[in-house]
């Protein structure tokens, strides 16, 4: 098996008071799409600036390639296609300069597809940056990003503001990068909808902490909401392994678990429950459930 | 071929390519020997990962609903969908029912009045199917 393209162990980050990464450590296998999700300050820029050497390790290691993006910056990041949340691009250039300038620093740089994105995106080479809508300054950003065929897609926040449109795109451009065999792709969003479509593997941060990550099938095959429904009313929510979030009162109770599902059916039905619905949480369901958890563990802490 | 994604189903994205698949194939909507859109154009169509596509057609290869041939393609099955195991068939089923028979529940709906409608679109749908078969 071929190394992780990602590969950070125990990465801890403190700006002042402020722990913005929390003994994070993950893996991303190669050639699949990784999203990482979290709330807006959650950490995932900052996490992602680390990949990309722009912030130094002080705890834990961070290994890109197998290489250390703070030691080895030309290694890693001429293989690295990267969009910034701010998509800074230089507001005076025209974007066929654009092109021509960020072409020199990549050997790889593939003018035919440039080109091919160029006519996808609808994009006037001639246009000046700083005239461009917000759509078509993602998808100029997206385009440096792409067309030297990096080997890992690097994208922050890459929906975040963008008109459905403009995301198909996106989403298009990541879809497109796997598919070509061994790239792979790594982004960051708040868009839990998108990164259930696109994802293999899912990681999420929740206030520096890697609160799960894990892959997207097995996230789903894991998660489970049941409705309980009680012979007596019952005062306290229902006990159950791996429960993560329950609202109700009374007789009937619902409850989201992470675990076997006959596990859960077994327990419910010791306590004096019968299992009047059964469902599969979506991951944004998931998502508030793992974070409201977090708090209220921490609340009792 | 027609196959609608909904990321909010809660239902994983490669299973819901596996059951519409298997439903256009069992209602003839895809024909033993027609060719599947290659992993790489369905998953730019659907706007879901190709890795989950190629999950798809995987089991549903190894189910014998599609066959792979080497540098052309992957097909509809010429054998046609192997009939499923019977406690598959009845999980498949169950789950449909479950969710008609909560909605009717809902509705006041009395269970005869459901068997009445399921015979009234069975007879819809033939009706419909002898019409497609007969275009040319």
């Amino acid at each position: 098996m071929r190394e992780n393209v990602v590969e950070v162990q125990g990465l801890t980050r403190r700006f002042g008071a402020k722990t913005a990464l929390d003994n994070v450590s993950l893996g991303v296998r190669p050639g699949i799409v990784f999203g990482l999700v979290g709330e807006n300050g959650a950490g995932k820029t900052t996490f992602i600036k680390h990949l990309l050497g722009l912030l130094r390790a002080k705890t834990g290691s961070v290994r890109v390639f197998g290489l250390d993006p703070v030691r080895d910056p030309v290694g890693v990041l001429g293989r690295i296609g990267y969009l910034s949340e701010e998509r800074d691009l230089p507001d005076w250039m025209r974007i066929h300069e654009l092109l021509n300038y960020t072409q020199a620093f990549f050997p790889k740089w593939d003018e035919a597809y440039a080109r091919e994105l160029l006519e996808t995106f609808a994009l006037d080479s001639r246009q000046k940056i700083k005239t461009l809508s917000r759509g078509q300054r993602a998808q100029t950003g997206l385009l440096v990003a792409l067309a030297h065929r990096p080997d890992l897609l690097l994208l922050d926040e890459p929906s975040s503001g963008l008109d459905p449109v403009v995301r198909r795109d996106i989403l298009g451009a990541i879809i497109r990068t796997v598919a070509d065999e061994g790239r792979t792709v790594f982004f960051s969003s708040h868009l839990l909808e998108e990164v259930e479509r696109v994802t293999d593997d899912v990681g999420m941060i929740h206030a520096g902490r890697l609160v799960l990550n894990a892959p997207l099938d097995q996230i789903k095959a894991s998660h489970h909401r049941l409705t309980l429904r009680f012979r007596t009313s019952q005062a306290a929510p229902p006990r159950l392994p791996g429960i993560l979030f329950c609202e109700g009162a009374g007789l009937e109770w619902t409850v989201l678990c992470d675990g076997a599902l006959d596990v859960l059916r077994a327990a419910a039905e010791k306590q004096g429950a019968r299992i009047v619905e059964e469902g599969k949480p979506t991951l944004e369901e998931i998502f508030v459930a793992r974070v409201k958890q977090t708090v209220s563990v921490r609340k009792e802490a | 071929m027609q196959i609608r994604i909904s990321p909010q189903d809660g239902v994983p994205i490669y299973l819901q390519i596996i059951n519409q698949v298997n439903y256009l194939v069992a209602s003839r909507r895809l024909l033993p020997g027609e060719q599947l859109p290659p992993v790489r154009k369905l998953a730019e169509t659907l706007v879901v990962n190709p890795n989950t596509v190629a999950r798809a057609y995987r089991e549903l290869e190894t189910a014998g609903v599609l066959t792979t041939r080497r540098g052309a393609g992957v097909f509809v099955s010429e054998a046609g969908r192997p009939p499923l195991p019977q406690r598959e068939r009845k999980r498949i089923l169950s789950e449909r029912i479950d969710i008609l028979l909560s909605e009717a529940r809902q509705m006041g709906v009395e269970l005869e009045e459901i068997v009445e409608l399921l015979r009234q679109r069975e007879k819809a749908i033939d009706k419909s199917n002898m019409g497609r078969r007969s275009e040319p």
